[in-house]
């Protein structure tokens, strides 16, 4: 079912919009992440698409009919919520059963899918416990399955697995995508990990303050953030960003002067403070590079297949990773560069990604191969 | 308390002086408890034995044990010249009132509690302020204007015209209580039925009051016990004979100081008291397991 936002407004107090004039459209059967920082909004409008909340203003659309009035059991969705929202007085199996009993489903057939379910989330062994007996991790996998057990036409999932293990997260991720697309449930996700939002979603909504700032695909959301914000929030380790100024189309970093292309910049003349973005990802040890730095070694983090080196330039810190194998001292003099194509730049005061966007998705096109994470 | 117990236990096993000590608050505590409480324990034996003996010699030795008192069980009863109406229409007349103000409590205090606790109207928060305040007025206040209101609609000697009296006295407080319960729902796990396909009723009586079960039942059984203990809008109110309740057959007993049976009295006074104890004995389990959750334990 297609999903479409249009101009929604809400707010709680009156004062401040909580939800500022957001559009999103989401396309039958399409897998959609919502990304932002705690607070953004995120939970509201999920529960405006379930209908719980009414927007103050805009139009809500499944398959271009309006449904703003349309109440929350007519709108065939599952919804997994942030706090799981079990009922405290059924078991496990009545809670699973529960959206089945409310379509009429007779009993055997509603007890045989339940425990379909269950399996499927791994607790066809906790059906006669009640929600308190259970840990925090099983709760929520109650909660997928209730979400998921009559197949909704819309699938809602608000922060579903941030209570799992690590393996555990990765089965239910694959056990998600894998009944999304084998039913075409067009899904909203929201989620604190990106990795699960990149892995996933067809699509990414970057939120801030009630607003989308960027929708698009993983990919391009990583090679071309559109702004400060999108490009700080994606990526782990995050983008390392310097203090540098702009005139005209010589870049002043550290204590260089780069010459930049005509190509590479949307940006008219004048002088600006920018902050160059360089993704950890994009900076090599040793001088192969365009753009050189010399640094200090701050601090060494193996994470097994590789290691974080947090690098000193000047009173500036990055981070990047080396070979695992490289011996990396406390103190050490480095020198690190990258390539002029790697950088992004944005201005200090508005955030706006000075690159140019087909010079980045030419290059999107190019480096793809060796860029997945 | 797992963890509690535990400490109790090594400690036993390691320095068995230190237990005697820990002991010392509690027999202080049960000490001063117990010395407080004697006058009410002794009332209480007293009217026990005084129901079954003849009469109490000084005051407080019983002599010749009877159960002349009890009489009133199966014959009835003269008392002051008049005979008095049979005890058991009194006690089904008391079981009527009560039952009724039990069940209309709960059905209109559940559903005006939801209202507070959920319901954004006009005048809420002001209603809520001023609801305590309505509990606190004393009803004795009221009575004449009670009077001419029964005395309008024509159930002045009536028991279900002072069952309404006593529901309107009795709403705010219940509202309130059950409130504090409602709020303790979390609004998640209403909205859940809701998406799961229920509607809004629907998801009140299916998910909303069976969580609230604990604080139904701690409501019916206060509301049953204050309308047993009812007194003075039933003798107000309640003139016939064939109305009277126990309280005012109690009454009826000591209205004239010269002429008081107390053994009588004190039978009768047991008797009252007996359906109290029992219900208690019952309930209190349901009294004492208050709690609603389900959410998310961090
Ligand atoms: N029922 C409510 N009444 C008043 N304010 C609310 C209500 N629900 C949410 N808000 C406010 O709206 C803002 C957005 O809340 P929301 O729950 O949508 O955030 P979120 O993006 O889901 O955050 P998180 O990642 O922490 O779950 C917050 O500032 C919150 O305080
Ligand atoms: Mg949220």
């Amino acid at each position: 079912m297609k999903i479409e936002l249009k101009n929604i407004c809400k707010s709680f107090n009156k004062k401040t919009n909580t939800i500022d004039n957001l559009s999103l459209t989401i396309e039958d059967g399409e897998f959609v992440a919502l990304l932002g920082p705690s607070g953004c909004g995120k939970s509201t409008t999920m529960l405006m698409i379930a209908g719980i909340y009414k927007p103050d203003s805009g139009e809500i659309y499944f398959e271009d009919q309006l449904v703003n009035d349309l109440e929350p059991k007519d709108r065939n969705i599952g919804m997994v919520f942030q706090s799981y929202a079990l009922y405290p007085h059924m078991t496990v199996l009545d809670n699973i059963a529960f959206p089945l009993k409310q379509q009429k489903v007779p009993k055997e057939e509603r007890i045989k899918r339940a425990k379909q379910v269950a399996e499927m989330v791994q607790l066809e062994h906790l059906l006669d416990r009640k929600p308190s007996e259970l840990s925090g991790g099983q709760q929520q996998r109650v909660a997928l399955a209730r979400a998921i057990v009559k197949k909704p036409k819309v699938l809602l999932l608000d922060e579903p697995m941030s209570n799992l293990d690590a393996r555990l997260k990765i089965e239910m991720r694959e056990e998600i995508s894998r009944i999304q697309k084998e039913l075409g449930i067009t899904t909203i996700l929201v989620t604190h990990d990106q990795e699960e939002a990149m892995t996933m979603a067809d699509r990414i909504a970057v939120m801030k303050e009630g607003k989308i700032i960027q929708y698009s695909t993983p990919m391009e959301l990583y090679k071309y953030p559109k702004d400060y914000f999108v490009a700080q929030f994606i990526g782990t380790p995050p983008m390392n960003f310097l203090k540098g100024k702009l005139s005209n189309r010589r870049l002043h970093l550290q204590n260089m002067t780069i010459e930049l292309d005509r190509e590479f910049l949307n940006f008219h003349g004048g002088e600006a403070d920018v902050n160059v973005g360089i993704r950890p990802h994009d900076l090599k040890l040793g001088n192969s590079g365009d753009i050189l730095f010399k640094g200090t070694v701050n601090m060494v983090e193996p994470i097994g297949h590789s290691q974080i080196v947090n690098v000193k330039i000047c009173n500036e810190q990055v981070r990047f990773f080396v070979e695992p194998n490289t011996k990396m001292e406390y103190g050490r003099e480095i020198e690190i560069s990258a390539d002029i194509s790697a950088i992004h730049l944005f201005d200090a005061v508005t955030g706006r990604n000075l690159k140019n966007v087909h010079e980045s998705q030419r290059q999107v096109k190019e480096y793809s191969f060796h860029s997945q994470e | 308390m797992g963890a509690t117990s535990y400490r109790a236990e090594t400690k036993r096993v390691l320095t068995p002086v230190s237990k005697r000590k820990k002991r010392i608050p509690y027999i202080i505590a049960y000490g001063v408890l117990g010395v407080t409480t004697l006058p009410v324990i002794l009332m209480y034996l007293w009217l026990l034995l005084r129901s079954f003996f003849e009469q109490m010699k000084y005051g407080f030795i019983p002599v010749h044990f009877t159960l002349e008192n009890w009489q009133f069980l199966w014959s009835s009863v003269e008392h002051g010249g008049s005979s008095l109406p049979s005890i058991w229409t009194a006690t089904w007349n008391s079981f009527v009132f009560s039952g009724t103000l039990t069940i209309l409590e709960v059905i209109i205090g559940v559903m005006a509690g939801y209202a507070l606790a959920r319901i954004e109207f006009p005048g809420r928060q002001a209603l809520m302020k001023t609801t305590l305040l309505l509990h606190a007025f004393p009803s004795i206040a009221l009575l004449i204007a009670v009077y001419y209101i029964l005395n309008f609609m024509g159930l002045f000697d009536s028991l279900f015209g002072v069952v309404l009296v006593k529901t309107a006295l009795q709403i705010p407080m219940t509202a309130w209580i059950v409130k504090g319960f409602f709020d303790d729902v979390p609004w998640d796990v209403e909205w859940a039925g809701l998406i799961d396909g229920c509607s809004r009723l629907k998801v009140w009586f299916t998910i909303v009051l069976p969580l609230i079960k604990p604080g139904i039942a701690a409501v019916s059984i206060f509301s049953f016990l204050s309308g047993w203990s009812e007194f003075l809008l039933l003798y107000t109110f309640i003139l016939s004979d064939g109305n009277v309740t126990l309280s005012s057959y109690l009454q009826r007993l000591i209205s004239d100081p010269n002429l008081v049976n107390y053994g009588l009295l004190s039978a009768v006074s047991l008797f009252y008291m007996l359906p109290v104890l029992l219900f208690f004995i019952f309930t209190q389990k349901s009294l004492m397991q208050v709690s609603v959750g389900g959410g998310k334990r961090v």
